[in-house]
C-alpha cells in the first residue's frame, strides 16, 4: 500500500461544495502527528511472524503491510506503543527518540 | 385500530410503526416502559430491529450514532439525568447530521432527586442542534415520532420528541394506532446518501480546521431554518393520510383573543379548561401551545400573538439567573416587531407540582392588574 502524500490539500471555496458533515476532508494527511512521538516502535524481522496484529491494532493506521512485513509510517506514528503491547512475539520494541 | 395506551407506549408504537431498525437504550424512570415494550416487540418479532443493551445513556447515544451512520433508522429514549449524560453525544448527532429520533420524558433534574416532571432536562439541551417537539397527548406522541423521522431524515438533523413525566408518560389515553401500510407510504425507508460502508469508504467526523468548521455549522443552521416549513408540509401530508394535522403550534380560541396564554406540553391542555372558564366569564382568552421549540417557529408565533393585547407565558422550567425559557424565547421572537403585545412571564410546576386551571386564572388575574409586567418571573404556587 502506498500513501497518497502528494495529493493536493482539500480547501473548499464555498460551503456549497462541502459535504453536510466533516466527511473525508483529508485533513489528517496534513497533520503530521509523527512529530508528537517520544518513543518509536522498531520491528525486529527475525522475530516477526507476519500475523498483522500490529496493523490491525494501530489506532492511527500508521502501520502498512509491505510484502507481508509491517512497516511503520513515522510521519504519522505518535508512538503510543499499542503495537508493541499487542505483538505476540514481542518483535516490536519501543525505542527512545533522540534529538 | 384504537387502543388505550400510556404515553410511554405511544413512543414505542411510534418507533415500531416507523420500522426503527436499531434501538439502543438504557432504562430510567419515567422512561422505562418505552424501551421495555420495544424490547418485547424485538423479542417476539413484532419489530424487526436490533435491540442493543448498553451500560449507560452515553453509550446508548453512542450506539445510536454508529447505527445511524451505518444507515439504520435509529430510535432511543431517555429522561433527565440520562439525557444530561448524553449531552456530549447530542452534539455528535447533530454535527454528524445523523437523524436519530429520541423520546425524552421531561423529568426534573436532581438534586433533590425527583422523578416528576419539568422541562429543565430537555431545555438544557436547547443549543445542541436537535429538533425538539413538545407533545401534549398520547396521540400526538405516536404521530410525532413518525413525522419526526420524516423531517429528520430529509434534513439530516436529529429530533427529540418530548413528553411530560407521569402527566403524559404514565397516563392512559385512547390512541388511534396508525395503519402500518399507510405509515410505510408516508415514511419511506431511510436511504442516506453517505453511510459507513466498505463499499464506499469515507472518514467521518475527522479533524476540521478553522478553514472549514464554520461552513459546516452554517449548513446546519441553514437546514435548521428549513425545519418549520418541512414540519408544516409533512404535517399536511400526515393529515391527508391519517386525518390529523400536525403543526408548529396549537392555537386554541386564539383568533379573537385579547389575552393569550403561551404553553407547552400537557399544561397546554390544562390551559384550555381555564380559557373556556374565562370565556364563560366574558374574558376573550386563548391559548397558544408551542409544539416545535427548536428550531423556534418565529413567524407562526408572531402571527398568533400579534393581535392579542396581553400575552402570559407559562414556564415549567427556569434558566437560573435569567427567566423562564419559553418566556425568553417568545420575547426574543417579538422584539423589534411593531405592535406586539406586552409579554408576562410565569414559572409554575417545577419538580412536578400540579399545574391547574386555577393557576391559569391566577396568571390571568396577575397579568390583568398591570399594563406591563412589574417583574420577569411571576411565581405561581411558591410557599413564601
Amino acid at each position: 500500500m502506498t500513501r497518497k502524500k502528494d495529493v493536493k490539500k482539500i480547501v473548499f471555496a464555498s460551503e456549497k461544495e462541502m459535504p453536510v458533515t466533516a466527511m473525508s476532508l483529508g485533513s489528517m494527511l496534513y497533520n503530521r502527528t509523527g512529530a508528537w512521538r517520544n518513543i518509536r516502535p522498531e520491528v525486529d524481522r527475525s522475530k516477526c511472524i507476519q500475523c498483522g496484529i500490529c496493523w490491525k491494532f494501530c489506532p492511527d493506521a500508521s502501520i502498512d503491510i509491505v510484502d507481508n512485513w509491517p512497516v511503520v509510517d513515522y510521519e504519522y506514528c505518535k508512538g503510543c506503543g499499542i503495537c508493541a503491547e499487542e505483538c505476540p512475539t514481542k518483535c516490536i520494541v519501543m525505542v527512545e527518540e533522540e534529538k | 385500530m384504537r387502543k388505550v395506551i400510556m404515553g410511554n407506549h405511544a413512543l414505542s408504537y411510534g418507533a415500531m410503526l416507523a420500522r426503527s431498525q436499531v434501538i439502543a437504550a438504557y432504562p430510567i424512570t419515567p422512561q422505562t416502559q418505552v424501551v421495555e415494550l420495544l424490547s418485547e416487540m424485538c423479542a417476539d418479532g413484532t419489530l424487526d430491529a436490533k435491540f442493543i443493551k448498553v451500560e449507560s445513556e452515553h453509550s446508548a447515544m453512542a450506539a445510536s450514532l454508529g447505527a445511524s451512520l451505518a444507515g439504520a433508522r435509529t430510535f432511543t429514549a431517555t429522561s433527565a439525568q440520562g439525557l444530561a449524560l448524553m449531552h456530549e453525544l447530542l452534539h455528535w448527532a447533530s454535527g454528524g447530521r445523523l437523524p436519530v429520533v429520541m423520546g425524552d420524558i421531561n423529568r426534573a433534574m436532581a438534586p433533590g432527586w425527583s422523578i416528576w416532571t419539568d422541562q429543565n432536562d430537555s431545555l438544557s439541551q436547547r443549543d445542541t442542534g436537535w429538533i425538539q417537539f413538545y407533545c401534549a397527548s398520547n396521540q400526538e406522541v405516536v404521530d410525532t415520532v413518525i413525522q419526526a423521522f420524516k423531517v429528520s431524515e430529509q434534513l439530516l438533523i436529529p429530533s427529540m420528541v418530548v413528553l411530560d413525566a407521569f402527566a403524559l408518560s404514565h397516563t392512559y389515553e385512547v390512541v388511534e394506532i396508525p395503519d402500518q401500510a399507510k405509515v410505510d407510504a408516508y415514511l419511506p425507508p431511510f436511504r442516506p446518501k453517505y453511510k459507513l460502508t466498505t463499499a464506499d469508504p469515507h472518514a467521518f467526523f475527522g479533524l476540521t480546521a478553522p478553514e472549514h468548521y464554520m461552513e459546516l455549522r452554517y449548513k446546519l443552521q441553514k437546514d435548521m431554518e428549513l425545519v418549520p416549513g418541512l414540519v408544516e408540509e409533512t404535517g399536511r401530508e400526515f393529515e391527508k393520510a391519517f386525518g390529523r394535522r400536525l403543526g408548529l403550534i396549537d392555537a386554541y380560541r386564539c383568533d379573537d383573543a385579547d389575552f393569550l396564554f403561551v404553553t407547552s406540553g400537557t399544561p397546554g391542555y390544562t390551559a384550555r379548561v381555564a380559557v373556556d372558564d374565562l370565556r364563560a366569564e366574558g374574558v376573550k382568552a386563548g391559548n397558544l401551545r408551542i409544539i416545535l421549540f427548536r428550531p423556534f417557529p418565529f413567524d407562526a408565533v408572531r402571527k398568533a400573538l400579534k393581535k392579542a393585547r396581553k400575552v402570559a407565558v407559562l414556564d415549567r422550567n427556569l434558566s437560573y439567573g435569567h427567566h423562564g425559557i419559553f418566556y425568553q424565547e417568545v420575547k426574543s421572537a417579538l422584539y423589534g416587531h411593531e405592535g406586539m403585545p406586552p409579554v408576562f412571564g410565569f414559572v409554575a410546576g417545577l419538580g412536578g407540582r400540579d399545574i391547574t386551571p386555577g393557576d391559569f386564572k391566577e396568571i390571568y388575574r396577575s397579568a390583568s392588574a398591570t399594563e406591563r409586567p412589574a417583574e420577569d418571573i411571576g411565581w405561581i404556587g411558591v410557599k413564601r
